[in-house]
């Protein structure tokens, strides 16, 4: 079966290519060359004017696992709001903050993406999570690995091990987990909080382990480079929404000592005490520091108005936030010595000051941050606001006048302290694509995705360039899924079941020694029931592994 | 692929049997495939495991059929009702997945036979939210323990010897000075909550039907109110304070309940009060509720069904998108109202939960072993995950799902083969 999109305008920053007009032919869901003159073509697309980008990859979504799935399980009233009509093609389900599993594939096609990553998947939950995503059609998906509050690795650091033990044991994690990347959560916090503790800033001690956080991310984003993990360390960091953290995240950044380092939806990161609300922006200093420290990237995290629910692993600060939720209910949780999380719903409003500033500020980081290599889009679905948003978001970044209209209606205290609209600044259709699709695809280590190149996955999106781009992004002409059509004109027409992806460095399997008597001991499950099986991925054949290459142990300096 | 066919002794076997899901069980194989449990903790784990292996056949109205016969039957009576429910609903994950295709293909209904239960924890959750915690952390960081109107052990037996009493420890503290107090209920087996060290747990005894009111002036005295009553429901206001004084003083209180012994009116609100008095207690020290519950495989069923159609159980694909009512989707009620016209009655576990006696025509797809007062129209018997087949089971605290072996061999389909045959049947 050979395929060929003709004369497309192709978008493909991983082979510098910007707008220009060419030809891609696919079979056996791969991108393949310009085949000979007598090989016949079995279906063509005329595409002449239209625009080409391969399928948009969120590394940033919650989409599978415990919190999500309590956050869907308390949320009937916003469901009801979205209900989703089966059709010859899909199966029903809901939408809105956290819609259901089959209805997020659907949904994230639709918009011409092709992969999204479940980023606080907790080991011990890591089944649900992989469950979750297996119902979640089209799309791929894949996990990062949330530790640095669980007790095993605190034991290890406050004990001392050597580098090496603990690079084995985050190997060991990803592999039980079946993970691409690693996640650190509020470092140390969500333990101390199982201590009582409400507070934690980088250089604070764990009251128990008498550990830092700057402890536990010097050694963690070691320990992902030196395993030769693509990812970098993804970080949500201490203090997480908490006015003045500017300075905790900047002192984040240093903690790696060079080391790469994702900080994820940096918006609620970057936040002064200044003015007379002691509520400002920090997003000048955030994108300073993004623009001068190489070994840095960052998502945003932005959010946008309206209703939706947050989700987090990160406990200590989802139960400080809790009295601000609406409707006003919170789930918080300790679970099983290995992390936490807690859920509360959440109604941004452009009359509120602070959420008004949130917004002013998410923005003012995407447009002052240099590298759109470093920078990703993202909402922090659904915390910041669901992934619907995206072509809205999108807009707001290519378009100064929309965006400054926007801006105009917002509460007026935080339009006095925001310096958005000195901003001229507009992306281009170039750094969308890097953003959205090729940068993404090289943070998590997606060898084959996020490019239009000979040989790369035909996962390819079609749009009618628009310059409405909210419109544009939102009803993408064609969805390619691993060369099938999977969306035309902005609706499924083809449900398939994407790959999870994930790495597996190396380790020394005598860690397991250890561990079973740890699980044994102080468990209430079997250590070899905490590791989800590749078959378990591929039940029932709908499902499949792909393993994304990790190096291998590298040089153990920077 | 394993063998069955030769002896074998099995680690690490997950029991199904209570929401507790333990998953240390030893299991034991002959050749002829009977199962043995090694070291029996556990009488409903031993019943589970040992129950003799028995061939069954598919019947319509009580006579032996074959399956695919059973199945025409099924997919008639299905595919020409107009208002059909499947309840029960005791399956595993992969169980559930097939229930899911099956009730939005055929608009029916969905209902899981422990809804009266589960729901008064998930009317807390989608009213007010709460703080809870989960097993390990139980077992490593407890320090008083309060049960709210049960025993625990009459519901999931292992408790105290696998969270309470445990010997170790993960934070040094010496487990044998770990306080209990038995908050309501009357006449319990409170042996259990007996220290190690001889130490005799707190009892509070009341009548059920009184710990709303109990647990309202226990949330009261956690938030310092002073109470001008001397006592509530027969237990002294000053025992109450004292127990106030006692989690407030707690480094972890744990308080326990188990929603289908809450079979009281005004349970959701005496779980609200108990919910109500953990978030006070954590303005100032850590505190967590536990909800206990997962028989029947509840907690994994509205799991599914919240991630598939966004709704726990109790809800509908008659319209053509997923509809939730609480109220009005309950099985006891619409075979009562007669607002069903069919029935699959799903049930793999415990062979003792037959569907409610109806006149609704009625198939059962279930455990082998289960006996019919009154004979539905069809009977498919399935394999039981965890025992004749692969599985995925959530444990009680609804944050471990594990996984369920195939133990020993076995002929009979597996729900999902006899709900995909239906649906297809239904579609066609």
């Amino acid at each position: 079966m050979l395929t060929k999109l003709t004369g497309g305008r192709i978008y493909d920053p991983a082979h510098q290519i910007d707008g220009k007009i060419m030809d891609i032919y696919i079979r056996d869901g791969r991108i393949v060359e310009r085949p000979r003159a007598d090989e016949a073509i079995d279906t063509e697309y005329d595409i002449r004017g239209k625009v080409v980008m391969a399928g948009a990859i969120d590394m940033h979504t919650h989409i599978g696992g415990g919190k999500v799935n309590i956050a869907r399980t308390m949320l009937p009233e916003d469901h009801r709001g979205d209900p989703v009509a089966h059709n010859e093609v899909c199966r029903s389900g809901c939408g809105h903050a956290v819609p259901s599993t089959l209805t997020t594939g659907y949904r994230y096609a639709e918009m011409g993406y092709t992969a999204g990553f479940e980023p606080a998947l907790l080991p011990v939950n890591a089944r649900q999570s992989h469950l979750e995503m297996a119902d979640t059609p089209i799309i791929d998906k894949g996990g990062y690995a949330m530790i640095g509050s669980d007790d095993y690795f605190l034991r290890m650091l406050a004990a001392k091990k050597d580098q090496n033990a603990i690079n084995d044991y985050v190997a060991w994690i990803l592999q039980a987990s079946q993970c691409i990347g690693l996640k650190v959560v509020n470092p140390g916090g969500i333990s101390a909080f199982k201590f009582n503790q409400r507070w934690l800033d980088v250089d604070e001690q764990h009251v128990h382990y008498q550990i830092t956080p700057r402890e536990i991310l010097k050694t963690l984003s070691r320990a992902v480079y030196e395993l030769g993990i693509a990812k970098p360390l993804h970080v949500h960091g201490n203090n997480l929404g908490v006015p003045g953290n500017v300075g905790t995240t900047l002192k984040t950044m240093d903690t790696v000592e060079g080391y790469p380092l994702h900080l994820t939806h940096i918006q609620f990161h970057s936040y002064g005490a200044e003015g007379d609300r002691k509520f400002s922006s920090g997003a000048a200093a955030i994108a300073e520091a993004l623009n001068k420290n190489k070994n840095i990237s960052a998502d945003v995290g932005q959010i946008l108005f309206g209703q939706t629910v947050t989700a987090s692993g990160d406990n200590m600060r989802q139960f400080a936030n809790a009295g601000l939720g609406s409707p006003r209910k919170s789930v918080i949780m300790d679970i099983e010595c290995d992390a936490g999380c807690g859920i509360v719903p959440f109604k941004y409003k452009d009359e509120n000051f602070v959420n008004a500033l949130q917004w002013a500020i998410g923005l003012e980081i995407f447009l002052l941050s240099e590298d759109p290599w470093r920078i990703f889009l993202t909402t922090d679905h659904p915390n910041g606001a669901p992934f619907t948003t995206y072509p809205h978001l999108i807009r707001l970044l290519m378009d100064k006048n929309f965006r400054n209209e926007a801006f105009a209606s917002l509460n007026l205290d935080a339009q006095a302290m925001s310096t958005l609209t000195s901003i001229d600044r507009e992306y281009s259709l170039y750094e969308i694509a890097i953003m959205t699709r090729a940068g993404a695809a090289k943070l998590v280590g997606l060898h084959d995705r996020g490019h239009l190149g000979i040989g790369g996955a035909a996962d390819i999106t079609v749009y009618t360039d628009d310059p409405d781009r909210e419109k544009m992004f939102t009803t993408p002409d064609y969805v390619f899924k691993d060369g099938e059509l999977v969306v035309r004109n902005g609706k499924v027409v083809k449900v398939t079941w994407g790959a999870t992806h994930v790495t597996r460095p190396e380790f020394d399997r005598s860690i397991e020694k250890d561990l079973k008597q740890y699980f044994d001991k102080y468990h209430t499950m079997n250590m070899e029931n905490f590791k989800v099986n590749e078959n378990e991925i591929a039940d029932g054949g709908r499902g499949k592994i792909i393993v994304q290459e990790a190096k291998g142990r590298r040089e153990k300096t920077v | 692929m394993e063998n069955f066919a030769q002896a074998a002794t099995i680690d690490g076997v997950a029991c199904p049997a209570c929401g507790l899901l333990c998953d240390d069980l030893k299991i034991q194989r002959d050749e002829a495939g009977v199962l043995n449990v090694v070291e029996k903790k556990c009488a409903k784990s031993v019943a589970f495991f040992e129950r003799p292996y028995r061939e069954k056949s598919p019947q319509i109205n009580g006579q032996p059929a074959k399956l695919e016969e059973a199945i025409a039957e099924a997919i008639s009576l299905f595919k020409h009702a107009q208002h059909p429910l499947i309840s029960g609903l005791s399956t595993d994950i992969y169980g559930m997945r097939a229930v899911m295709n099956l009730a939005e293909t055929s608009n029916a209904t969905i209902d899981h036979m422990n809804s009266k239960s589960s729901m008064r924890n998930l009317y807390v959750l989608q009213n007010s939210g709460w703080q809870i915690t989960t097993l390990t952390e139980v077992r490593n960081r407890v320090d008083l323990l309060v049960v709210v109107g049960t025993d625990i052990v009459s519901y999931f037996s292992r408790f105290f010897e696998r969270l309470i009493w445990n010997q170790e420890s993960m934070f040094g503290q010496d487990t044998a000075t770990r306080e209990v107090v038995y908050l309501g209920g009357r006449d319990l087996d409170t042996s259990a909550g007996i220290s190690p060290n001889g130490t005799k747990p707190t009892v509070l005894p009341c009548d059920k039907e009184k710990l709303p009111e109990v647990t309202a002036a226990l949330r009261a005295l956690i938030s310092g109110k002073k109470l001008v009553a001397s006592e509530v429901g027969g237990i002294a206001v000053s025992d109450l304070q004292k127990l106030a004084d006692r989690l407030h003083a707690a480094k972890y209180s744990v308080l326990a309940w188990i929603s289908s012994s809450l079979d009281i009116s005004h349970a959701e609100l005496t779980i609200q009060n108990i919910t109500g008095t953990v978030e006070k207690l954590n303005q100032t020290t850590r505190s967590s509720g536990l909800p206990l519950s997962g028989n029947d495989g509840d907690v994994g069923s509205y799991n599914a069904s919240s991630w598939i159609s966004g709704y726990p159980f109790r809800s509908s694909y008659r319209r053509d998108y997923p509809d939730y009512d609480p109220y009005h989707y309950n099985t006891d009620s619409l075979l009562a109202e007669q607002e069903v016209d069919a029935m699959i009655w799903v049930n793999s576990y415990n062979p003792a939960r037959l569907p409610p006696e109806s006149d609704v025509p009625t198939v059962v797809i279930g455990h082998p072993a289960m006996q019919f007062k009154q004979q539905p129209a069809v009977f498919i018997p399935i394999a039981i995950p965890g025992l004749d087949s692969n599985g995925v089971q959530f444990r009680s605290d609804s944050s471990v799902a594990l996984p369920l072996k195939q133990v020993r061999a076995a002929s009979f389909p597996t729900l999902t083969e006899v709900l995909s045959a239906i649906e297809a049947g239904v579609k066609a």
